[in-house]
């Protein structure tokens, strides 16, 4: 059988010192690492097992309203916690539109950031990938393209991030807190991703054995927490990866926007936050000229990588929608399907 | 039991048990986990060995470098099979079964290249990855589109013709003076069920046991015996539980002749399951349609000409989607012409998956019903009503249909749904940002049956036992047959126990073609038939009046128990039910109406289906529970085939890009809303002496174009090429407001 090592480090410092050995890899839950290894797409040679490592698997909050996520955190318990739900509804949202129950229940903070893209060309090993095979070529490049990415895309890679958590934690300024053999570092989310350009195999900043050890948010994003949305358009109605998504989240004082947060999903190789359209709606009235023109400087660079035009038309129609739910207000419960930019109604439903 | 003349009163008729709603007998089993599956025969074969299968990564082509090295020398391999070790193999058999590995030769993706047994499954996988294959890749066919213009005239596909005429087709169209011309698209399909192929190879001397996952018994039995060069007596297959199949479970794949092939070698047990992305590419789907519809009509809506084209494809020697059949039949009309052309394409195989012809055929023929009806002004059901016909429209009113309430379906259903709310022109009907449309589309399933033959044994305590190689794949047969023999016996239904899913047992129909509950119900019913006369005899009654009620069969006011006839070691009888020519003089089929509401987001394009019914009329319904159930898995597929499914085509390489269940999407729960299915009384006297017909696909016939039309009705987008997913109504809604 495939052999490889496989070792459960007690202490942090242990599981760096393990992982820093070339070939190896964290193990979270596993709920994509370990497909990826059954069908040969990965194959590390050692794999450090951390989802035992204490101190990883708590919510801290901190008294200005922010919290510290542990790496280890379900996404289910995150996003059923009452306080953090409370305060970041679009997360809590987006945790709970991602895959099924039974994945949520398993599937780790740490893992959910760095799962791979779902590009069916990427999971097929008869087919050329670059970022399984550097210099491989692209097989989705000319083939099948509709779910491919409009935005920041290359010539070598065309593929996107498929997760959801991640689109509102960027918009909400996330801090990834990283912990490697030089210590201890903290990177904004925003910059943890790479866009692919001529190295797609290379997806974050992450470092050999560098551990992700909690995700912050800072108290200011709690401020939005009265008109937080994330929508997610699916091609069926649960248990799909987005074709695109979008987290909005306004400050509004007597009609009037403060502050607006945007990022999108399912558009490129990263959760993709457009500050310049943040910037167009700040000081202007909640409404669908401002959304709109929002929309449009979002996407003002978006281009298909394929026959995928159809995505930048829906990318802006859905930040009109996430854009007017969240000026509406959160939802006072979470609505039965969560994220559907469909179901307005708040529900006693459970979360599919 | 010859079948030949329509079906008089008989036990059935009593209904104590059949047509009631009885839970199903095998369901404790199953929740509880010791329904045992094709690859769970663990006390049958302790020792087995694991196989993994290495498919071919390419469309078409050839093997050229082979390095097995590794893989043979990686811990805990016992053989590794190629085209260099492979056996000899005999011709094509029964059930499709083709040689696997026979050469360098790779026909299509996912072909065999290697098959590696180990110790354990883990060791099997990793060796297999660790076999290094270079190809010669050679172009393929592998895009219908562009291979339309070389499909030819196929052979007939077993009775079902290519073409059919009558009148003049293109005169008629031409003189009429409503025309519509529209074509339509359906993709490849996978069939998606849960259980993958898989099986478990045991070699007694020379006799073959395969524990395997199939529908048809009896043709994998032959099939494999051709395929090993053996006589089919020495082949058993048992297949006791199929953990879903709708088709793709009816002939033979490389899964259940490469284990039978590697056992021998080894002479140890040997088992296997497909991966998931395997399934798809290395067994069959439902393949895509181009299909061109041309009706002419007269102002007032009769319909004076139709024409029905089908271009699908398939490989060499495959047979075609019969899309246009149920328009031989469905309505009336003075001139006619149906014809399929097929295309050879090197994509996988195509073959049966659930109502095969109808299913796609009617998700474009009632929508182009639907595009006739508007140009006519006139309402859907009205049209479908005014060329309703009860004979055979090719053949005349010398053939009949045994029985037909297409109308009656039309008529309930829209009383029920409250089809007089739909407004007739598109996009009036809000609900927030949702567009509502309303939809209809009719159903017709071809009624088909085979002969099939029961063994039934009363056993000195009384109980009766029920066996046949006959296959439930999850639909309820083992109940339906349970129901059958207590009937006849007047037994509860607790002193039944059935058996199936065994070759050693008398050949049953198996299951496919909606043919498994009557078919082989009626088999039960022959040898339940047989029984009672022996029974009558031995106690002494004249047969004729004999009344089996109560554990006991009385006459007059005499009566005997059952367990008093019967001899210590039991008493069996066997019997066939052989259908003779009602089929020919009779038109069959079961007929249905669905009626669906949708909503259509105005801005995202995203439809749901908010409601679902639909309505028929299948002859006696033996389980209303179990039917239901049929008829929601179907509708549920049919929403599926409209909105969804689809294998995609990498038509450069030649496979299904999205090979597993995240990304082939099927309807899951939150898609389906409430459903609703009614069932009319109908007893078939011509179908069989159960007076059922098939139900098992009639609930996805036509469902796709019921959510079709109704996402037309809601926002006046017509795609003609389904699924529909988003991406295709969107362009054409308008501007965000
Ligand atoms: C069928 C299916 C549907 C899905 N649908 C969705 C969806 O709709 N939306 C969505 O967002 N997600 C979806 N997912 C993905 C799911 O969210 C991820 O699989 C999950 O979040 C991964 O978490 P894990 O703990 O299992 O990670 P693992 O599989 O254990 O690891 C994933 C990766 O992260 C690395 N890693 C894990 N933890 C750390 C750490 N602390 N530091 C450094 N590296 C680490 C691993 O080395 C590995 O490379 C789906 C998954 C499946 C299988
Ligand atoms: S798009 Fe990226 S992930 Fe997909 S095949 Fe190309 S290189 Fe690989």
């Amino acid at each position: 059988m495939n052999r490889f090592d496989y070792i459960r480090p007690a202490t942090v410092s242990e599981a760096v010192a393990a992982a820093s050995v070339p070939g190896s890899a964290y193990l979270a839950a596993g709920t994509n690492l370990i497909d990826l290894m059954k069908g040969g797409v990965v194959r590390p040679e050692r794999l450090v097992d951390v989802s035992h490592l204490p101190g990883l698997d708590g919510i801290e909050h901190f008294p200005d309203g922010g919290l510290r996520i542990g790496a280890l955190v379900r996404n289910a318990d995150l996003a059923h916690d009452a306080d953090f739900a409370a305060r970041f509804p679009a997360v809590a949202e987006a945790l709970l539109s991602g895959a099924s129950p039974q994945l949520r229940n398993a599937a780790t903070v740490g893992g959910n950031l760095l799962q791979r893209t779902r590009c069916a060309y990427f999971y097929d090993v008869a087919s050329a990938c670059n970022k399984r095979t550097p210099g491989a070529g692209c097989d989705a490049r000319g083939g099948q393209t509709r779910l491919q990415a409009v935005l920041g895309w290359s010539e070598a890679c065309i593929a996107t991030h498929p997760s959801d958590f991640c689109v509102p934690l960027v918009a909400l300024d996330a801090i990834v807190e990283i912990e490697g053999r030089s210590g201890r570092r903290d990177v904004p989310l925003e910059s943890f991703y790479r866009l692919p350009g001529d190295t797609p195999e290379r997806e974050s900043v992450l470092e050999a054995g560098e551990l992700i050890l909690a995700v912050r948010l800072p108290g200011t994003a709690a401020a939005f927490a009265g008109h937080a949305r994330y929508l997610k358009v699916r091609d069926r109605t649960s248990y799909a990866f987005a074709i695109v998504s979008a987290a909005a989240a306004l400050q509004i004082e007597s009609g009037r926007i403060l502050q607006a947060r945007l990022a999108l999903g399912g558009v490129a190789l990263k959760p993709w936050r457009t500050r310049a359209a943040e910037d167009s709606m700040a000081g202007e009235i909640t409404g669908p000229d401002t959304f709109r023109r929002a929309a449009d400087i979002a996407l003002a660079d978006a281009q298909p990588s394929g026959d995928n035009a159809f995505k930048i038309e829906l990318a802006r129609r859905i930040v009109v929608r996430a854009l007017s739910q969240a000026a509406v207000g959160t939802p006072k419960r979470m609505p039965a399907l969560p994220a559907s930019p469909f179901a307005a109604v708040s529900g006693a439903i459970t979360y599919v | 039991m010859d079948f030949n003349e329509a079906a008089g009163t008989n036990p059935i008729d009593q209904t104590r048990v059949v047509g009631h709603a009885h839970d199903r007998v095998d369901g404790p089993l199953k929740v509880s986990g010791r329904a045992t599956y094709a690859y769970e025969f663990h006390n049958e074969a302790p020792d087995a060995a694991y196989g993994y299968m290495l498919g071919a990564g390419i469309g078409k082509g050839r093997i050229e470098a082979l390095d097995t090295a590794a893989a043979e020398a990686a811990p805990g391999v016992l053989l590794v099979l190629t085209h260099r070790n492979a056996p000899e193999q005999g011709k094509k058999g029964k059930g499709s079964a083709r040689a696997q590995m026979a050469s360098a030769e790779v026909r299509n993706f996912d072909d065999p290249v290697a098959f590696v047994v180990a110790e354990s499954f883990e060791q099997a996988r990793e060796a297999a990855h660790m076999i290094r294959v270079r190809y010669v890749t050679e172009p393929g066919r592998f895009d219908l589109v562009a291979e339309r213009g070389n499909a030819k005239k196929p052979e007939p596909k077993g009775s079902t013709l290519a073409d059919t005429a009558v009148g003049d087709f293109e005169a008629g169209f031409a003189a009429a003076p409503v025309q519509l011309d529209v074509t339509y698209t359906t993709p490849d399909q996978s069939h998606a069920m849960i259980e993958p192929h898989a099986t478990l190879a045991i070699w007694h001397c020379d006799r073959l046991t395969v524990y395997t996952s199939n529908q048809m018994p009896n043709w994998a039995q032959h099939g494999l015996a051709s395929i090993l060069q053996m006589e089919p007596t020495d082949v058993r297959v048992i297949s006791r539980y199929i953990g879903g199949g709708f088709g793709s479970k009816l002939f033979v794949y490389g899964d259940i002749i490469i284990t039978a092939m590697a056992a021998r070698k080894l002479q140890r047990p040997v088992k296997m399951a497909l991966t998931r992305p395997q399934i798809f590419n290395h067994t069959s789907h439902r393949p895509a349609t181009i299909q061109r519809l041309r009706i002419g009509a007269t102002p007032d809506g009769a319909i004076t000409a139709i024409g029905h084209e089908v271009w699908c494809g398939n490989q060499e020697g495959g047979t075609f989607e019969t899309a246009a059949n149920q328009t031989r039949l469905l309505y009336a009309g003075k001139h006619r012409m149906t014809s399929h052309r097929l295309a050879v394409l090197d994509l996988p195989v195509g073959n049966a998956m659930r109502a095969p012809g109808e299913a796609v055929g009617l998700m474009a023929l009632e929508c182009a019903v639907d595009e006739l009806a508007e140009r006519l002004r006139m309402d859907p059901i009205e049209l479908r009503v005014m060329n309703d016909t009860q004979f055979d429209p090719e053949t005349g009113p010398e053939r009949p249909f045994s029985s037909r309430k297409f109308v009656e379906c039309l008529r309930t259903g829209a009383d029920r749904f409250g089809w007089a709310k739909r407004n007739p022109k598109p996009g009036q009907m809000r609900d927030g940002h949702w567009l509502i449309g309303i939809g209809v589309a009719g159903a017709i399933r071809e009624n088909l049956t085979m002969k099939s033959a029961a063994r039934v044994t009363l056993d000195p305590q009384g109980q009766v036992i029920v066996e046949s190689s006959m296959t439930d794949i999850g639909t309820g047969t083992y109940t339906v047959h349970a129901q059958i023999a207590a009937e006849m016996m007047g037994v509860p239904m607790e002193r039944v126990i059935v058996h199936m899913g065994d070759t050693d047992m008398p050949e049953a129909a198996g299951s496919g073609g909606s043919w498994g509950a009557n078919s082989s119900g009626s088999g039960v019913y022959a040898a339940c038939d047989k029984l009672r006369r022996v029974l009558a005899q031995k106690a002494g009654f004249n047969a004729d009046d004999v009344v089996f009620a109560g554990g006991k069969l009385s006459q007059g006011n005499r009566s005997v128990t059952l367990e008093s006839l019967a001899d210590p070691q039991g008493l069996s009888v066997e019997a066939e039910i052989d259908f003779g020519d009602l089929t020919k003089r009779y038109a069959q089929a079961s007929f249905g109406a669905h009626f669906c509401e949708v909503g259509v987001d105005l801005a995202t394009a995203e439809v749901r289906v908010r409601r679902l019914m639909s309505v028929a009329a299948a002859g006696r319904i033996l389980n209303p529970k179990t039917a239901r159930s049929q008829c929601i898995g179907g509708m549920t597929m049919g929403i599926g085939a409209a909105l969804m499914e689809q294998c995609v085509v990498d038509t450069r390489h030649g496979y299904f890009v999205n090979h597993d269940l995240a990304e082939y999407h099927v309807p899951v729960h939150a898609d389906i809303p409430d459903m609703d299915v009614i069932f009319l009384e109908e007893l078939d006297d011509k179908s069989s002496p159960l007076k059922a017909k098939g139900i098992g696909e009639l609930g996805i016939c036509g469902v796709g174009a019921a959510v079709a039309n109704a996402v037309y009705n809601a926002c006046g987008v017509r795609i003609r090429d389904y699924p529909l997913t988003l991406d295709k109504i969107l362009p054409h809604l308008p501007p965000m407001v």
